[in-house]
């Protein structure tokens, strides 16, 4: 930032704003923490403090790892997360270089079609995808999730991604043409490393709502062998006693991997190798 | 066998006709140069050439190979971009590697190649950065470099120097000028700059609304012009124009460079300085008439006169041009 344009006392403000945001953003994560390694009692009595010797205790996570089968959900989890992401990516990525970068007739309408899905909720749907599910025989399997996913993904992924192709040099694609690139080739090689910081933000955006959900696992994969991890969480909660201790652990554990996964994508938002590509 | 030979090219985008009817032959070794307003499709032209625009109709040979279907890549063609595009992943050596990779040629072939492209260039230090660490000029002779590699039967430049400062335009269309001798390949060229037009082209084709309006040596385009468009567009400061009725001359209206005016004592064409830009080699003097038509006038080396003086211009009528109500040259 250039040091004539601001003032001190704008930067000891603006990182006030930014810390005060930061600390807000986390106390539900740094409660869920401290309060999964505290026995039962302490956390009701005493929810801020950090666990002391006497009220630190591992029940939770014993808990959690001797009732039901928590890795096995971590795996559907995971699987459903991770397929549901590169379909997203992948179809979303091709549909907009589609759009972006050929000539055809209904282009307009088909980019409008292909984002009206931003505005309306796949979950009014869900009557009608689970009678789908049934007559297709996927009931309690992760492919169903998968693909109602991919689908509830897919149009904030055209949108965003077909802006961002648009912006991708036509002198470049065409150096590729001339080059002997195929389209194929343009593609992969030329447009998506470009586009990469797009890509990381369509996934961070779909990835955590995937994550968390309990509405389609609920209701179409419910069997134990295709449980996700939210869904596994519930059975500590009950209608007249709650395992606080297993709750908070469970949920400190599904942190985890959602937080690798946004390492992983932000590292991509950060990289920024398409300087200097064209003036 | 010539190089280029459009037959009868048109396109349309649409409704949008961009290009109607270009017949066009270039020699081999020969420099051609398309210029034109902003949307006379000379951009356009190019790229139906280099096939990433297919036309509506006619046909395109390169080295009397109808080329109209066949895929850029396989045209015998390589192009330079305004915007340089390279590619942001690779090294130069890869960006210039990139083409013949996909040509499958071999490794040793490759390197030969690159190693003549970069001693023609002097891009040895910079093989092994990528485009992100290169100035703008280093970038312009690195995608020089992507296509000279390619061996290509035609060249195509597609404003190569508009992105660069003046005086590193000027550097650059010095060494495309050499690159051409000695390569003595042939090589099309667009831009909206008349100076590179002028200094680079063996041939000019002067392209309006999709048409071709003359094509000649750029000399010959100065000095004889076929209609009212080409003799405004060539020479700068641009031609004067005066109704000819004025001056009593036949046609609609007369043309005269504004190097072939020079001050009398007094004429016809009498009336006030209202601009004077003072170059050192130049002097040019913007002097409005009594009828309030502006001409411009250019004298060699300087000049006392001030803003506000009165003055009077004559001409040569053998400097002159004519032209009819349409805007086409009458000779005489």
């Amino acid at each position: 930032m250039n040091r004539a344009r601001t003032s001190r006392l704008n930067t000891v403000a603006a990182h006030a704003a930014l810390l005060a945001w930061t600390a807000i953003a986390l106390f539900p994560v740094f409660v869920i923490l401290v309060n999964s390694f505290k026995t039962r009692r302490a956390i009701f009595a005493e929810p801020l403090s950090l666990p002391s010797e006497a009220t630190f205790s591992m029940v939770g996570y014993r808990t959690v790892m001797a009732q039901g089968d928590f890795l096995l959900y971590f795996q559907n989890s995971l699987i459903v997360t991770v397929g549901s992401l590169t379909f997203i990516l992948l179809f979303g990525a091709m549909a907009a270089f589609a759009l972006s970068e050929y000539r055809f007739r209904g282009n307009m309408l088909m980019g409008l079609y292909l984002a009206l899905g931003i505005m309306i909720p796949i979950r009014i749907g869900t009557v009608a995808i689970l009678q789908m599910m049934v007559a297709t025989g996927l009931v309690n399997t992760l492919t169903a999730l998968i693909l109602v996913y991919t689908a509830q993904g897919l149009p904030l992924a055209v949108f965003i991604l077909s802006e961002f192709m648009r912006q991708v040099s036509d002198d470049l694609k065409n150096a590729g043409r001339i080059d002997g690139m195929n389209e194929y080739a343009i593609f992969l090689r030329l447009v998506l490393p470009l586009v990469r910081p797009a890509m990381a933000t369509v996934a961070v955006f779909n990835m955590i709502p995937i994550w968390n959900d309990l509405w389609f696992p609920l209701i179409l994969a419910p069997g134990e062998a295709t449980k996700t991890l939210t869904l596994g969480s519930q059975v500590f909660i009950g209608q007249f006693v709650t395992d606080w201790n297993a709750v908070l652990s469970a949920l400190s554990l599904a942190i985890l991997p959602v937080l690798v996964l946004y390492v992983l994508f932000s590292r991509q938002l950060i990289r920024g190798i398409t300087s200097g590509a064209v003036k | 066998m010539t190089a280029l030979s459009l037959e009868n090219v048109s396109k349309s985008f649409g409704e949008v006709q961009v290009l109607r009817n270009i017949d066009l032959v270039v020699e081999p070794e020969e420099f051609v140069v398309f210029v034109g307003p902003s949307g006379c499709g000379k951009s356009t032209l190019l790229r139906v050439v280099a096939g990433l625009e297919d036309a509506s109709s006619g046909t395109v040979r390169i080295v009397g190979r109808d080329v109209t279907r066949t895929p850029p890549a396989k045209r015998g063609i390589a192009m330079v971009f305004q915007s340089y595009a390279l590619y942001p992943h690779l090294d130069v050596e890869g960006n210039m590697a990139l083409g013949l990779k996909h040509a499958g040629e071999s490794r040793a072939v490759i390197a030969e190649r690159i190693a003549t492209a970069v001693r023609l260039l002097s891009l040895e230090p910079y093989l092994k950065r990528r485009p992100a660490e290169l100035s703008g000029g280093q970038r312009q002779r690195v995608a020089i470099g992507r296509a000279i590699v390619r061996k290509p039967d035609l060249f195509l430049f597609d404003e190569p120097l508009s992105n660069l400062d003046a005086a590193l335009r000027m550097a650059t269309r010095v060494e495309i000028a050499r690159i051409h001798r000695e390569l003595g390949t042939a090589m099309i060229y667009v831009t909206h700059d008349q100076t590179e037009a002028m200094t680079l082209a063996n041939r000019i084709v002067v392209l309006r609304d999709g048409k071709i309006e003359q094509v000649g040596s750029p000399m010959a385009l100065y000095n004889d012009p076929d209609n009212l468009f080409v003799a405004g567009f060539l020479g700068a400061p641009s031609m004067n124009f005066l109704p000819a009725g004025r001056l009593g001359a036949p046609g609609a209206t007369v043309g005269v460079r504004p190097e072939h005016l020079r001050l009398a004592s007094e004429g016809p064409l009498a009336g006030t300085i209202t601009h004077v830009e003072r170059l050192g080699a130049d002097t040019n003097l913007l002097v409005t008439l009594g009828g309030g038509e502006t001409l411009t006038v250019r004298l060699f080396g300087q000049h006392p006169q001030q803003v506000g003086d009165a003055v009077a211009l004559a001409f040569d009528p053998a400097n002159a041009f004519s032209f009819d109500r349409e805007g086409r040259r009458i000779r005489h």
